[in-house]
């Protein structure tokens, strides 16, 4: 929790945002109010003050978190809506909506409020060709440099031939050095690299072992997810796609939020009884998530590919297999629908109960040998306590969530601050940790482990005890829906990176207008820079194994 | 190998007899291996090299370690417990390409990518084996009609074996690689196959328009790719 004291100049009584406050706020900057179905108020703002309104929105009113900043384009103009919300209470969101011309479009950058807009913004340009004033680097992120036309715009051409280089890379810091004893070599790690789970290139300058400069480059698996979701039907064809964002086995934490986000557009209820299957299903994912991290992690940080890696797959082969028997998937499950679940669980139930409790009963035995093997173990600490250092207030302004935030002390988790599915109703603990360190986020993953094998046995016991004639598993979904048009939602889910989120406007047909996804490893991974320079170079393999990223979902 | 000409029952006592008349009875016992009974009445083996080479090929497979997506968490667990791929001699996966003779690709393969993945594969000595792994690899998978996505690895580089799913189950991967030793072992090359996507020096490419427009922000000696979206699958 914050130790600022509550704003009560923008906040009512009962701690939400009083729409008449924040208008007398930002006084005649607002052009214009949009509603967002999330948001408490959106405002409309010219281009040129968008600095201001955010400056004003954060220090004046607590909007200390920019969760995602969407572009998109209409037949008569562009616009970029930034996405705030409030570290200590999520559920306080404004929009502040930025049209921009169709023939010149220029806008302010938001970089100076949040600096997580630096990514964010860059995406926007990349994509759908809105440009940032102010912006420190606006380059191209996701496509290759020489890329012709932006994607997600309205003109653009998919059949026209591109051409993408295989350059070699300068040292950036070449120039600097003057003197002969401090020579400074660029590194290139990855994107085929075993420490950089996946896809990923790091440009790195060493100076002696010490890392001067790093730089994260991304677009290696850029597999067009929104775009494959915005040609895609509510109600079926898009639900498959989000196992494939964090694709470690966390397929039901991101088909919830995708499901959270077109549930609140198109106003479906789900049956309290699939709400406690999904909160199993989920959380299920999440330990399975959270393994793979341990067990890479552990690789990354002394090479123990035969015990520690190996544990933690055993352990998540078990996970695999109780999923499997819950969805017939080992990975892409595609069991959540709109308005609930595919199927009930499994019969004989009473087998998949106890598959699931076995696994339970088992569970405080092998963290106990993780803790054994990793956390008490000198080696480990050594290359762990006070290395890769992420400051709560750094850590916010770039928007970390998740394991990565908590582990710098910030009480952030949508399932208790933004409750959905069944959470609220089941005792368990938010794990936060003051560490800040490396150490730290191994130590909250595994104690999150704790917090959702809780959970889980809440919702066994609960399952178990369903009377069967309530066994409700999908409410009445139309079988094509057509939210009205111009609606426009942001929705987020604790997924096991941290805030997945789904912006959608609908356009009255049966197919998003536009798809953004707030991918919580997107913001998390430009925090390495700041984890990471002036450290030694294991230390950075440390940082980037500990932020647990997902490059599936990085790039989408 | 005239292995089969062991006697049901364990019983050598035929071989036996039909050695010692050849090569006189109480010799050393150290040519009395279960080896030697079991390869008959000859100490010898006949076989081509060519053929001898090619089962080693198959019986000792140095995988590279290569993730790109979705199926690379399927791969990894093919590695690990439970399926362990170290069973069916397609060993512990070699961190650098000039170690290894396979490549499985795990994934989706995207614009930005392909260049990358071809440099890899180039710095694979021959002999050298692609199993392409997942929908993804064999066309685009869920994402072919992205506008960033190379439909398929084939596009890149020859492909030996094609393992579908989305992503395969590692029994299917551990199919696929078994399938690929046969085939190694019975001394079948790769298919032969056009690869529209090639890395070239961009000053040797087709001058067009595109080519045009790139020419004073791309290097005349850089490498590049060239990618026909309009012709492909």
């Amino acid at each position: 929790m914050s130790l600022e004291p509550v704003r009560d100049d923008t906040l009512d009584a009962d701690g939400n945002v009083d729409p008449q406050a924040i208008l007398d706020l930002l006084g005649d900057r607002v052009l214009d109010i949009e509603e967002h179905m999330n948001a408490d108020i959106a405002v409309v703002v010219r281009p040129d003050t968008v600095e201001e309104t955010l400056l004003a929105l954060r220090d004046e009113a607590g909007f200390d978190h920019c969760s995602l900043v969407t572009a998109q384009e209409y037949e008569d103009r562009y616009e970029s809506i930034y996405h705030l919300k409030q570290y200590d209470d999520p559920t306080n969101e404004v929009s502040v909506v930025v049209p921009a011309t169709k023939d010149d479009p220029v806008s302010q950058s938001g970089n100076a409020a949040y600096r997580t807009c630096d990514w964010h913004e860059r995406e926007a340009y990349d994509l759908v060709g809105i440009e940032y004033e102010n912006h420190p680097d606006m380059r191209r992120i996701l496509m290759p440099e020489t890329w012709q036309g932006h994607p997600l715009s309205m003109d653009y051409d998919q059949d026209r031939p591109q051409v993408v280089t295989l350059g070699q890379h300068d040292n950036p810091l070449k120039d600097d050095i003057r003197d002969e004893e401090n020579d400074t070599m660029f590194i290139n790690i990855g994107p085929h690299h075993p420490a950089t789970h996946g896809v990923l290139h790091v440009k790195t300058v060493l100076d002696g072992e010490t890392v001067a400069n790093v730089e994260s480059d991304i677009g290696y698996l850029h597999r067009c997810e929104e775009q494959v979701c915005q040609n895609g039907t509510y109600r079926h064809q898009i639900m498959p796609y989000p196992d494939r964002w964090d694709y470690v086995s966390a397929g039901l934490l991101n088909e919830w939020a995708y499901a959270r986000a077109a549930e609140d557009l198109a106003d479906i209820e789900v049956p309290e009884y699939a709400q406690v299957i999904r909160t199993m299903g989920a959380e299920l994912c999440r330990v399975a998530a959270h393994m793979l991290a341990l067990g890479t992690f552990a690789l990354d940080v002394y090479g123990d590919f035969t015990a520690i890696f190996q544990y933690a797959f055993r352990d998540r082969e078990v996970v695999q297999n109780i999923l499997e028997e819950l969805t017939g998937q080992r990975m892409m499950f595609n069991y959540f629908r709109l308005g609930g679940v595919a199927w009930d669980l499994p019969e004989p139930r009473e087998d998949f109960f106890e598959l699931t409790r076995d696994f339970l009963d088992g569970l405080p035995g092998k963290l106990e040998e993780y803790h054994d093997l990793i956390t008490s173990n000198e080696i480990f600490q050594l290359r762990c306590v006070d290395t890769g250092i992420l400051e709560p207030e750094v850590a916010k302004s770039y928007g970390a969530t998740g394991p990565v935030a908590r582990a710098s002390g910030v009480d952030y988790d949508l399932r208790r601050d933004d409750p959905y599915g069944y959470y609220d109703e089941l005792d368990w603990d938010v794990v936060t940790e003051d560490g800040k360190d490396n150490y730290a986020r191994v130590l909250t993953r595994m104690q999150e482990v704790e917090e959702s094998a809780k959970i889980i046995k809440q919702c066994v016991d609960l399952l178990e005890e369903w009377p069967e004639e309530e066994r409700t598993i999908q409410s009445n979904v139309p079988r094509t829906l057509k939210p009205e048009n111009d609606t426009e939602t942001y929705r987020a889910v604790e997924a096991a990176k941290g805030e997945l989120g789904i912006y959608m406007r609908a356009d009255g047909t049966d197919k998003p207008a536009r798809f953004k996804i707030r991918s919580p490893c997107f913001s998390n991974l430009q925090t390495l820079p700041e984890m990471a320079q002036g450290e030694y170079i294991p230390d950075l393999i440390a940082s980037l194994g500990s932020l647990d990223i997902v490059l599936g979902e990085v790039d989408r | 190998m005239s292995s089969d000409n062991t006697t049901d029952g364990g019983s050598t006592d035929a071989l036996t007899k039909t050695r010692e008349a050849r090569m006189g009875a109480g010799l050393d016992d150290r040519f009395n291996s279960k080896l030697r009974e079991a390869f008959g009445a000859s100490p010898f083996i006949l076989t081509k090299f060519d053929k001898f080479m090619n089962w080693v090929r198959g019986s000792s497979m140095f995988m590279l370690q290569f993730g790109i997506a979705c199926c690379s968490i399927e791969m990894i667990h093919t590695y690990a417990i439970k399926h362990d791929l170290d069973r069916f001699h397609a060993g512990v996966p070699r961190a650098s390409p000039r170690q290894a003779d396979v490549i499985i690709v795990p994934g989706t393969i995207v614009s930005k990518f392909a260049p990358r993945m071809k440099r890899v594969y180039d710095q694979m000595p021959e002999p050298k084996f692609v199993v392409g792994m997942g929908s993804c690899t064999i066309s685009g998978g869920p994402f072919q009609e992205g506008y960033n996505v190379v439909k398929g690895a084939e596009e890149v580089i020859p492909v030996d074996i094609h393992v579908p799913g989305c992503p395969p189950r590692p029994e299917a991967l551990i199919y696929g690689v078994a399938k690929l030793q046969e085939r190694i072992a019975n001394g079948e090359s790769s298919p032969v196959t056009v690869k529209p996507y090639e890395l070239e020096q961009f000053g040797d490419m087709e001058r067009d328009e595109v080519v045009d427009q790139l020419a004073d922000q791309i290097d005349e000696d850089t490498l590049a790719m060239r990618y026909n979206w309009a012709d492909s699958p």
